[in-house]
């Protein structure tokens, strides 16, 4: 776990000297704007409007570093060689791609209980005190997180067999799938067969459910997370980001570099 | 007779090209070769004549079609064995946000290496490549030899017993070529192995013990500099300065002069007679001397073959 760690420390180091979190910035003037705004043109549900504005801006922005840094962890290693002068260390190459992943989940950690701050703050200027209800958003924002965290582990995999414009599609692909993943599976249309049925089924079971991860709806409205939900969501998160970590390793384990 | 630090059995790589990768381009055929330990081995060879490749394969940066390697007697698909290998890429490229110092404690790290020695151990890289005033300088703004002196300090950070340095000499002025010799010389005192590959030949000339040419994914011979290249001699070199007044020497004719001092090439079995004829002219001899073909000679002979041969098969081929 040694080299896990250090590879995942200098990650964390990496996306914060080439300023991956600027990000706040934009989120910081974002939550003023819209504490701002909120109480003029919202009257009376001015936390609602914050909280939804808060969660959907962590969920995007995240998104964004997910993916485009998700993807640029392998490949961008291999296409400037840094990757060279590592792999002739006593280092395995699943170790480096635990590490790269650790430290882009890390970074997002940080970012994301960043931003739960700047929500909570920009809340409490349109409300306070904060009641009971509110706490809930720290529930979303860490299933947001999950939700993360199998992007990068979805991102990382594309970026170990494909260019990088391609592993973008891909993720981006996975995660829209994965957002209707329930549509899916619940679809009733009449004129499918019971065969093609089946398979939409299968395939919808096949992907990542992200919409697992969506409790936005219920914590805008102060109504609680069931604990059984988070639960299930942490494993579902571990074990899904496990297997497409494995399928990672098995892929650049075999790859040649260039 | 020492056992071999680095052995090579009949290791070729073909990379797919083409539409769908249906068309296999060898890079490396069959190579097989030994370098001993304690001895510095240069790998000679034109672009595209299999170094990289071979020392990427050793290195499981990239995986061989077929063969095997041993280093220190562990296969090249162990991890284990890179804890005592040093390995410097071509033109290497680091992390550019970070400074030399940190480049070298993150590699550190995974040696094992803690505390106050890979603090000082650190520091005594950055002062052996010269890097020690430039050690709080993030790499991006390093010029390309002071990145070649960075990589070399991180491949031999961790006092390896075999170092493997892929055109360590590219890129760098004649100041840093003589560093990067100097410590090519320093490694090998210490006893350790070193594998380099090199288009310069006057150092690989200087530096190995055993050079392998490589031409074409084949090698074309191995051997000390003195034996690929002084197999036979083409004949003896007498340099000497006569007075102006002595114009009757019969030799004079075969020679040419430069400044003051003449230079004549005879056969051997002239050159006692010639020299009797110098003595009795009252020539004063400078130097006598074997000629030997160089070892960029005997490089460019293989080259030329190569590509006879090449074109050969493509003329069979029509």
């Amino acid at each position: 776990m040694r080299n896990v760690w250090a590879v995942a420390t200098n990650t964390f180091r990496e996306a914060v000297r080439d300023r991956v979190l600027y990000n706040l910035v934009f989120f910081a003037l974002l939550m003023i704007g819209a504490a701002i705004l909120v109480g003029q043109i919202s009257i009376g549900i001015e936390d609602s409007v914050i909280m939804s504005l808060g969660l959907t801006a962590i969920s995007v922005i995240g998104i964004f570093i997910a993916v485009f840094i998700g993807v640029g962890l392998v490949s961008k290693e291999m296409d400037k060689r840094t990757l060279y002068a590592l792999l002739a260390k006593p280092v395995d190459r699943w170790q480096f791609l635990l590490g790269k992943y650790v430290g882009l989940v890390m970074t997002l950690t940080v970012n994301t209980a960043a931003m739960a701050i700047g929500l909570y703050m920009a809340l409490w200027t349109v409300k306070h005190p904060l009641e009971r209800g509110d706490w809930y958003l720290l529930v979303a924002v860490y299933l947001i997180l999950l939700k993360l965290a199998l992007i990068v582990a979805l991102a990382m995999l594309f970026s170990c067999f494909t260019t990088q414009f391609l592993a973008i599609l891909f993720t981006v692909g996975m995660y829209i799938a994965g957002v209707f993943a329930e549509d899916l599976r619940t679809m009733q249309a009449v004129d499918l067969t019971p065969g093609t049925m089946k398979l939409s089924r299968g395939i919808s079971y096949l992907l990542p459910n992200f919409e697992n991860f969506n409790v936005m709806g219920a914590v805008v409205h102060g109504r609680g997370v069931p604990a059984r939900l988070v639960w299930q969501d942490t494993s579902y998160a571990i074990l899904y980001a496990g297997i497409v970590l494995m399928a990672a390793a098995m892929v650049f384990s075999r790859r040649n570099l260039k | 007779m020492p056992s071999p630090a680095i052995e090579i059995e009949n290791l070729s790589k073909e990379y797919p090209f083409g539409f769908l990768n249906l068309k296999k381009r060898r890079s490396l055929e069959n190579l097989s070769m030994q370098v001993q330990a304690g001895e510095v081995f240069g790998f000679l060879g034109p672009n595209g004549a299999g170094k990289s490749t071979t020392i990427k394969l050793l290195m499981r940066l990239i995986f061989p079609t077929s063969g095997t390697a041993r280093i220190l007697g562990k296969s090249i698909a162990d991890v284990s064995m890179h804890q005592e290998i040093g390995y410097l890429p071509e033109q290497p490229y680091f992390y550019d946000y970070l400074t030399a110092a940190e480049l070298l404690d993150y590699f550190a790290s995974f040696h094992g290496i803690r505390g106050t020695d890979r603090r000082e151990r650190v520091q005594r890289m950055l002062k052996k490549v010269g890097l020690e005033t430039a050690k709080k300088i993030q790499l991006r703004k390093y010029s390309k030899g002071m990145l070649q002196r960075a990589g070399l300090a991180q491949a031999i950070l961790h006092d390896p017993q075999v170092v493997v340095l892929d055109e360590p000499m590219s890129g760098l002025d004649p100041l840093g070529r003589r560093e990067v010799r100097d410590i090519i010389l320093e490694l090998k005192k210490e006893g350790r192995t070193v594998l380099f590959s090199t288009h310069i030949l006057s150092d690989a000339e200087m530096l190995c013990d055993r050079v392998g040419v490589l031409v074409g994914g084949k090698l074309r011979g191995v051997g000390t500099p003195g034996e690929m290249v002084g197999i036979q001699s083409q004949g003896m070199e007498i340099l000497f300065e006569l007075d102006g007044s002595n114009k009757k020497v019969a030799l004079l004719e075969k020679a040419t002069k430069t400044g003051e001092r003449y230079r004549v090439q005879l056969q051997e079995a002239e050159l006692y007679g010639a020299l009797d004829e110098l003595k009795a002219a009252g020539a004063r001899i400078l130097s006598v001397a074997q000629l030997k073909p160089t070892l960029e000679e005997f490089f460019m002979n293989l080259v030329d073959i190569d590509r006879a041969q090449a074109n050969a098969v493509e003329v069979s081929g029509r």
